[in-house]
């Protein structure tokens, strides 16, 4: 590990903690002198922290802001505000150059593996490319030796390197594309959907694949995705976002049994459990309307429009994200 | 079967001409829907099930041609109909609604024509009164503020009221047969369930029948009233959706079943899997299509297909070789 990525870890155990993100867009009108006219919040405020070798669940609806957190984690997005601190560094701002080594340290699975994959390059090449583009692959022997372990790794056979990944079903090039991930051997991998392109069969295979490539390599994933049982199936703890806040943290039973936010316990009401006499024991309580754009998001609680238990304070002011229990929630029916 | 069912569908067969081959989606396929029920038809890509459901009105384009079988609607085979005739039902007495709502309604055409269109078109309304029809029809589905929004492009709606629009378009003529084709799956969760809710609501009050295809085995515990659970082109169980969840008796079943986590499992806990990949329907193998990937399997499965038979409790058929006990001994040893 080259020195200038050397963890020094203030904070125990924290391999990123995320401090009050902000991620702003800017909505201009015109179209020579784009002036501006307003902003989406993608990420308003958002806080949260991953220790080292655990999976931080983020979920939340489509325009919630967890795919934008991710990008920002990755530094693919500028912050508009806050601090992201990766192995007590922080690389909020750093520059592209000395962010360059640091990038061999955060990796992403993508969502569609589809298009994620140039359909141009043998499954050698898409998986050893990083090795390239980071100088890591000292010759060609090297090279080979690592894309084969890699491709071991993730349980595709030597000869499927020579192929082009559309001759691969989705569960398998989900598979090359985890490979490449690891190949720079990174110590965080956000995952962004990682399997909701796939079929319920093929699901399961790569969720038990990414459990045993953490158990063996000691990763830390960051894993974002709006099926909840599949998170809570793989997350130590779950974040639950709407309209670009958090809203409730909290460990994944304890999430499910008590959730305490009532965006919460909404999203798991809406959920149907493939289960009929379970399904039938459970609130089926739904919430009126749509989620509001990120433009215009309401002032105070963001979700007191929905909420069937809002409070006048609620329209006014911002709830902070409290302890309670163990789980932190941004809910002014929890005091804070 | 009391009351003749509403649909009959049986022994339909349906190939695709391709460049790699004949392949045929839908193989004897037959299942039965009465009024006022909910049926779900469940499986992955390319399982066959919306070949099925466009097969019904159809819709399957040139390169697909039914090989086989029977769609009785209504004592009528819709197979057998002439275009005009199969015209007249579709939107009529028989209304689809599609995935994808912003690709299925007309960019440039206001929700309120759309909706009035199928009024017009089936009831030769004049075009006053069926939009004033559209507009009683998008109160009911719950688009806020609906008289004012019958102007709106579908661009300036959201997805959640999008797919409002094509439910009160489906319900505009008073349809028999709803057959919705995954319609929550571009949909977030919290908009699905009011969709759903929404749907389900309104069958029941009409006393339409629905069919509901989707891959969301919880969706199906929700709210189908009976499942036909499909593979590679054949459905290879049916029964009423309590007793197919209360006992999955075929290894496809029982394998998609368990290796969705449930919410009060053991976090952490490897997922029981089904190994591999469904078949290429251009190469399908002789005997049962999930031969390859059955725990169970034995000789007589890569010879025979097997024939849907009854699996112990009434209505409760599955499509396997494997004897009722031994496959229930069988899976318990496994897990």
């Amino acid at each position: 590990m080259p020195a200038d990525t050397a963890p020094q870890q203030p904070n125990g155990d924290a391999l990123l903690q995320v401090e009050g993100l902000k991620v702003h867009f800017p909505v201009t009108a015109g179209v020579v002198l784009q002036k501006r006219i307003g902003s989406v919040k993608a990420v308003d405020d958002v806080s949260f922290s991953l220790r080292r070798g655990e999976t931080f669940g983020l979920v939340g609806e489509s325009g919630c802001g967890k795919s934008t957190t991710a990008l920002a984690v990755l530094r693919m997005l500028e912050p508009t505000a806050g601090r992201i601190v990766f192995e007590g560094r922080d690389i909020t701002h750093l520059g592209a150059v000395k962010m360059r080594p640091l990038r061999r340290r955060i990796q992403m699975v993508y969502q569609d593996p589809f298009s994620s994959l140039n359909p141009r390059m043998r499954v050698r090449d898409v998986i050893g490319e990083p090795l390239v583009v980071h100088g890591l692959a000292k010759d060609k022997a090297a090279y080979r030796a690592r894309v084969r372990e890699l491709m071991d790794l993730v349980g595709l056979l030597p000869h499927m390197g020579e192929h082009y990944p559309h001759e691969f079903s989705g569960g398998q090039r989900q598979r090359i594309g985890i490979a490449r991930a690891l190949a720079l051997s990174p110590s965080l991998v956000v995952c962004d959907e990682p399997v909701s392109a796939l079929d319920v069969s093929i699901q399961a295979q790569v969720v038990n694949l990414l459990m045993d490539l953490q158990e063996c390599l000691g990763l830390t994933y960051l894993f974002i995705a709006h099926d909840l049982s599949v998170v809570r199936h793989i997350s130590d703890r779950i974040g639950v976002m709407y309209l670009g806040r958090v809203v409730e943290i909290a460990a994944g039973d304890a999430l499910f049994k008590a959730p305490k936010h009532p965006y919460t316990q909404a999203l798991l009401a809406a959920v149907p459990l493939p289960d009929p006499e379970l399904d039938a024991t459970r609130p089926h309580d739904l919430i009126a309307g749509e989620v509001p754009s990120a433009r215009t998001p309401p002032p105070g609680c963001r979700f007191h429009p929905r909420c069937p238990q809002a409070m006048p304070r609620c329209k006014v002011e911002t709830p902070p994200l409290v302890e309670r229990d163990g789980a932190e929630v941004a809910c002014h029916l929890y005091g804070g | 079967m009391d009351p003749a069912p509403l649909l009959d569908i049986s022994g339909l067969c349906v190939s695709f001409r391709t460049d790699r081959g004949l392949v045929r989606a839908v193989q004897d396929v037959s299942l039965q829907v009465r009024a006022g029920e909910t049926l779900a038809i469940v499986g992955e890509s390319g399982s066959g099930k919306s070949v099925t459901a466009l097969s019904i009105l159809r819709l399957l384009g040139e390169a697909g041609r039914v090989d086989a079988g029977r769609i009785v609607f209504d004592g009528e085979d819709l197979l057998a109909l002439e275009d005009r005739a199969i015209r007249a039902i579709r939107g009529d007495r028989i209304a689809m609604i599609f995935q994808e709502p912003m690709s299925s309604l007309n960019p440039v055409l206001t929700i309120g024509m759309q909706v009035a269109e199928p009024i017009r078109l089936h009831r030769n309304a004049p075009w006053k009164d069926a939009y004033e029809r559209a507009g009683e029809l998008l109160e009911r589905v719950r688009i806020p503020d609906a008289a004012g929004r019958l102007g709106d492009y579908p661009h300036q709606l959201s997805g959640g009221m999008r797919q409002r629009v094509m439910i009160a378009m489906a319900l505009a003529c008073r349809p028999r047969l709803i057959i919705a084709d995954e319609p929550t799956t571009a949909l977030d969760v919290t908009v699905q369930a009011q969709i759903l809710e929404l749907l389900k609501e309104l069958t029941r009050q009409a006393n339409s029948a629905l069919i509901l295809i989707t891959h969301d085995l919880g969706v199906v515990a929700r709210y189908a009233d009976r499942v036909a659970v499909m593979y590679a082109g054949s459905i290879v169980e049916t029964a009423p959706a309590r007793a197919l969840y209360a006992a999955p008796a075929h290894p496809y079943t029982r394998g998609l079943m368990a290796s969705i986590p449930s919410i009060d499992g053991a976090i952490g806990a490897r997922l029981p899997t089904i190994d591999g990949q469904p078949p290429d329907l251009a190469r399908l193998p002789p005997g049962c299509a999930f031969a390859l990937r059955c725990p169970h399997v034995f000789e007589t499965c890569r010879a025979t297909p097997p024939a849907l038979m009854e699996a112990g409790t009434a209505g409760h058929l599955r499509a396997c070789h494997l004897d009722a006990d031994a496959a229930g001994a069988a899976v318990q040893e496994r897990t």
